[in-house]
């Protein structure tokens, strides 16, 4: 303790507080943020239901009515077609969490074959479009050159040149399209997920869309490559101007230090 | 340490407010406790004392250097082993150019170690005494400004400039108005606006073409939520003028349900609920095309300008003065869309002509 | 032909002989041509001082030449044409696109020139590490008051340099005419088109035509690689001339003065430490430049007036700027007469060279509040100079605020928030931080002024706590050593100027103008009793310390 008195006046005693401050700060922090994801699973294994009807009534209905009609809470499913269910149960943005500016994706809830019954049972309210064949949406048979035309001209305003997502109106976000499964790429195409325009058939045509997910999967994806290095997320200049007054400008500054500073003396070794 | 006094302010009255200036040194630390104590004696590094630590600093520079002469090396053998269109997977940077990777790095090395080397063998093994180097006042002594002055003089009562009035007013004159020569020279930059800005491809019976599929655009195509990249039958991205025809002419065409319109011209200006919008934002000319289907606001990813397109498109948002021009369509005989006229605004950034 | 043999030897100069080493003979020839030793005797050994903070100039100098060496490389391979190809080159995820020459050689840079893509990736971080070493370097010159007399002028060409960085970089930035190239001549386009009365015919004349034409990446190509660089090196040598004959500023300490600098001399410390901190900033960018990407714009593709891409920002330096039309709401007038005044552009327009100009302008402003005709060559201690450092922050605090606006969709995205939320704070924050900025950081500078005066005054607080035998406790204080005391009280305290009497001794009344009024306060809020803290005094010193020994 005598120690630590001692030292109390020392010049770098306020940045040791200040930073012990800040770890308190941010352990207080983590230990009371609030943690909802785990119950969302909870609740997932909850519903072992088999039939379509059933899940629906159980994990749709108290939004969507009883017969897929819509509410004050949610929109009408009728005609949506089992396109869309695939969409939003597969990429977790249903069943809704908490009420937000937009669903965001997150760990699907229902399992594959669980979304297949309820897409069934959507289906079967009103024609809607049905969930592609695998040979539709195949990266592999896609023009990337000609996809990344199509996706500069229809896509990238919102999600930005390579589908890294980008900013809409009042918190609603365009999401980014890392990783994105081309199945859903291509659903979320036909069906215009929330505020999502859809690219119907007729103005976007099945070669369309597959040469859009072409691009997305030569540009935006785990495998992609950046012959230039570390991407910084794709952001475009932000990034790179953060990068340069933090790195950059801060490895140079450190240089300078070492420049600088004098040289030790022999007494002090 | 030799004192130097500083030269009285010549500013007489001005200077009152001025502190005394310190008369460094001369006062001895029992008259003055804040005098300047001088600079301190210089203190020995090892290397000044021990030879051996000296030998220490004389290798690592030295290996600083070396280690660049390798890193050169390294550079030109990357240069001709490593094909450019390798990409290897190296973290945590990612799938990168193997070529950039070592190319840049091997430079890099090469540079930084000069550098290091220098600074390091600056640092250690040149001497470090500090030694005071004097200023001298910059302004001249009073001297040397009267002969100036006076020279000055001379040589202006020499050229008679001040006499000879008509010579300095023609010389003036002449100065003065031949840059215009050079400012004449630049009309030929560009044509005059003239209505340029105004008129655009569209024209009525323009087929409305899908910029994705290249062809002419249904009512049926287009369905409630959909929305359609668009321009003008008769353009390619071949022509030579596609740039600046698209610049201007470039649409969006969006389908709401014919309740959800709020504006009645807007409504009559579209076909079944089928709206046109110019999509060039009117505030500096991006397209404004984050179309959000269920608020049916578009937005400009430029500066946020956000219209309402089931209200005329007016601004809801952002820096844009006016809504996005709208286009007039209807059906043709053949069932396609077509233009009934070019828009009748301007489309794009405001200027000061357009009204 | 007569030999030097034959010629008679100079007797007043016996060293130039045939036999001298060859690297004098060289030396002397340059010499007797162009005089360099008169100016080695001046500059040789000339002393340099020693501070980190000094050499954030040097990053600046060294990064513009690093620019320099690779745009002269980019521009052998760069094509300044807006002609229309179809793409055929090495890259993949292009093939037969419609494109510029220039975007198509920019690929080409990229993808079948080796090293191509180093080189342009060296050019892009310097050319942004170049400007962000200008703002550090010119607010190190700011907060230490080092653009005080007699360095006002040096201090206008840096500012000037600035300015045209800004506008180099907004060149370079366009020519690859990729998609965020084009976003950004598209700006201007409409920033130009705002202007009133001339806009329209500025535009057309600039574009050589309507936008965008096939005229305005060959004329920026021009603006880029000759014209601004150009005008840029002749300011990079005016701006170190006058840093060698201003001699270098230096902090206070022992034996450090206004008459004297103190440091090492050119030769060899500085030729050894400012050569070899070129190399390494150079070797660092080409690090940087081999492991992170920067402006990929083989992923943007060419520019199409009608695609755009969310996340269009220019490069940082202009972010402020993109941030002030962000930040402003819509506003367009039809004035009678037809004419239209979109001041969505004009407003914005008008306060980017106003900030500018403030930062630029601030050494005339003090220097006429001041009215303090000597020269300064110590460096202040910001907290010394608490208006002009809280000054300093406040232009800070709204510079950093506009570039929070001219980020506001990628903060949105990254920190979910809304963008119109981020907008609006920044709409009010323009206004309100900034002049808490200035209230804050003056009362932390009055705050150190105090705290320097009482470590003078009492000595250090050492933590050690000693009872007294009649059972006080007391914390003992070092007494601060000579070098210490001499340099916490060093800096200049000038009084506030004084207008002096209304009427003069025979009673008639002066006239003191209204901005004679404004500077008198001006001076009385830098250096009134709210402005600084008295530094303690010798008498003041003395009584105190007398003190102690009675205790």
């Amino acid at each position: 303790m005598k120690k630590l008195s001692a030292r109390r006046r020392h010049p770098l005693a306020a940045l040791v507080v200040l930073l012990l401050a800040l770890a308190a700060t941010g352990g207080l922090y983590a230990a009371f943020a609030p943690a909802g994801e785990a119950q969302a699973d909870n609740s997932a294994q909850s519903l072992a239901i088999e039939e379509g009807r059933q899940l629906y009534d159980v994990g749709c209905s108290s939004c969507h009515g009883s017969n897929g009609q819509g509410g004050s809470d949610g929109p009408s499913l009728v005609g949506v077609g089992a396109a869309s269910v695939d969409f939003q149960v597969a990429t977790g943005r249903m069943p809704l969490q908490q009420p937000g500016p937009q669903a965001p994706a997150k760990p699907a809830v229902y399992t594959q074959a669980e979304i297949d019954q309820l897409a069934a049972f959507i289906a079967s309210l009103g024609p809607g479009p049905a969930v592609p064949d695998p040979d539709v949406y195949d990266p592999a048979q896609g023009d990337v050159a000609r996809g990344g035309e199509l996706f500069r001209s229809n896509c990238s305003q919102c999600h930005n040149f390579t589908g890294e997502g980008g900013a809409l109106t009042h918190g609603k976000e365009a999401p980014n399209l890392y990783n994105v499964e081309p199945r859903h790429i291509y659903e979320a195409m036909l069906t215009g997920p929330q505020n999502m325009p859809s690219f119907p058939d007729t103005t976007l045509t099945e070669q369309d869309k597959r040469d859009i997910i072409a691009w997305l999967d030569e540009v935006n994806t785990s495998d992609s490559a950046q012959p230039g290095g570390f991407a910084l997320g794709g952001y475009g200049p932000v990034g790179e101007g953060l990068f340069a007054w933090t790195i950059g400008i801060g490895a140079l500054i450190a240089v300078a230090v070492w420049i600088g500073a004098r040289s030790t003396k022999a007494r002090k070794s | 340490m030799t004192s130097h006094d500083e030269p009285e302010p010549q500013h007489g009255a001005a200077g009152e407010h001025l502190p005394e200036h310190r008369s460094d040194g001369a006062l001895t630390p029992a008259d003055d406790p804040f005098a300047d104590p001088g600079l301190p004696p210089h203190e020995h590094r090892r290397q000044d004392i021990d030879e051996r630590a000296a030998k220490r600093s004389e290798r690592t520079v030295a290996l600083l250097f070396t280690v660049s002469i390798l890193a050169t090396i390294g550079f030109i053998a990357s240069y001709v082993a490593i094909p450019i269109d390798r990409i290897v997977y190296i973290w945590p940077f990612g799938h990168v150019s193997g070529l950039n990777f070592s190319l840049g790095l091997t430079l890099g090395l090469a540079l930084f170690c000069i550098g290091a080397g220098a600074v390091h063998w600056a640092r250690t093994l040149m001497s470090d005494v500090e030694t005071p180097d004097e200023r001298h006042p910059i302004e001249a002594t009073p001297e040397v400004r009267a002969h100036v002055f006076a020279e000055f003089r001379k040589g202006a009562a020499e050229s008679q400039i001040g006499r000879r009035k008509l010579v300095r007013n023609t010389m003036l004159g002449a100065v003065a108005v031949v840059p215009l020569a050079g400012v004449v020279l630049l009309r030929d930059l560009g044509p005059l606006p003239h209505d340029k800005l105004r008129h655009t491809k569209w024209k009525a019976g323009s087929l409305i073409i899908n910029e994705s599929t290249m062809q002419p655009l249904r009512p049926e195509d287009i369905t409630v939520g959909s929305l359609t990249q668009a321009m003008p039958e008769g353009m390619s991205p071949h022509d030579e003028d596609f740039h600046v025809e698209i610049a201007k002419a470039a649409v969006m065409l969006v389908r709401l349900q014919p309740d959800d319109i709020k504006d009645a011209k807007s409504a009559e200006w579209g076909h079944e609920g089928i709206l046109c919008y110019s999509k060039i934002c009117t505030h500096i000319g991006c397209p404004a095309t984050l179309y959000e289907q269920q608020t049916h606001h578009a937005l400009c990813p430029c500066h946020q300008s956000t219209f309402d397109l089931s209200d005329g498109a007016r601004v809801l948002f952002g820096p844009a003065g006016h809504a996005l021009p709208q286009l007039r369509i209807t059906v043709n005989d053949d069932g396609f869309l077509e233009a009934r006229g070019d828009f009748d605004e301007p489309p794009g950034p405001s200027f000061w002509e357009r009204g | 032909m007569s030999t030097a043999t034959d010629a008679p030897k100079p007797a007043e100069a016996p060293r130039r002989g045939s036999k001298a080493p060859a690297g004098e003979r060289v030396a002397d020839w340059a010499d007797g041509r162009l005089g360099i030793y008169g100016l080695a005797k001046a500059n040789m050994r000339k002393i340099f001082p020693d501070h980190w903070s000094f050499l954030l100039g040097e990053i600046c100098l060294y990064s513009f030449i690093i620019i320099i060496l690779t745009g002269v490389y980019l521009t052998l391979f760069f094509v300044p044409s807006m002609a229309e190809v179809e793409y055929h080159g090495s890259f993949k995820p292009m093939q037969g696109i419609m494109m510029t020459e220039a975007y198509a050689s920019a690929l080409d840079i990229n993808f079948d020139v080796r090293g191509g893509l180093l080189v342009r990736q060296i050019h892009h971080w310097a050319a942004l590490i170049f400007v962000v070493g200008l703002f550090c370097h010119m607010f190190r010159v700011f907060f230490t008051g080092a653009f005080r007399k007699p360095r006002e002028i040096n201090w206008l060409f840096g500012f000037l340099l600035l300015v045209l960085a800004i506008f180099t970089g907004l060149t370079g930035y366009s020519l690859p005419d990729d998609g965020l190239s084009g976003i950004g001549i598209r700006f201007m386009e409409g920033a130009i088109l705002a202007v009133p009365i001339v806009g329209t015919y500025l535009q057309m004349f600039i574009f050589g035509g309507e936008f965008p034409g096939h005229d305005i990446i060959p004329r920026f190509f021009v603006a880029h690689v000759l014209l601004l660089p150009g005008i840029m090196l002749g300011l990079v040598v005016a701006h170190l001339i006058l840093v060698f004959y201003h001699k270098h500023t230096q902090f206070a300490g022992p034996g450090r003065t206004n008459t004297n600098v103190v440091g090492m001399p050119l030769l060899p410390v500085y030729i050894a430490k400012a050569g070899g901190f070129f190399f390494l900033v150079f070797g660092v960018i080409a690090a940087i430049a081999a492991t992170v990407t920067i402006n990929p714009i083989w992923v943007m593709g060419p520019y199409r007036p009608d695609q755009v891409s969310t996340d269009a920002q220019p490069d940082w330096y202009l972010g402020f700027s993109e941030g002030l039309v962000r930040m402003m709401p819509g506003l367009e007038w039809v004035i009678p007469g037809g004419y239209t005044l979109n001041f969505g552009l004009l407003v914005p327009l008008a306060v980017f060279p106003g900030l500018l100009v403030v930062i630029g302008a601030y050494p005339f402003f003090e220097s006429w509040g001041n009215r303090d005709p000597r020269e300064h060559h110590i460096a202040d201690r910001p907290r010394n100079a608490p208006t002009r450092t809280a000054f300093g922050m406040a232009w800070l605090t709204a510079f950093g605020v506009t570039m929070l606006a001219g980020g506001n969709d990628v903060w949105a995205i990254n920190f979910n928030l809304s963008i119109n939320a981020i907008t609006w704070f920044c709409r009010i924050g323009f206004f309100v931080l900034p002049p808490i900025a200035f209230i804050i950081t003056r009362r932390i500078c009055l705050g150190l002024q105090r705290r320097d005066r009482e470590k003078v005054l009492h000595g250090r607080e050492t933590g050690v706590i000693k009872r007294l035998p009649h059972g006080e406790f007391i914390e003992v204080h070092e007494p601060l050593p000579q070098e210490t005391l001499h340099t916490l009280t060093a800096h200049d305290q000038l009084t506030p100027y004084e207008i002096g009497p209304e009427t003069d001794e025979n009673g008639v009344r002066r006239k003191v103008g209204p901005l004679e009024r404004a500077r008198a306060r001006v001076s009385r809020g830098y250096y009134g009793e709210h402005g600084q803290i008295p530094k303690p005094s010798r008498e003041e010193y003395k009584e105190i310390t007398s003190g102690h020994e009675h205790h």
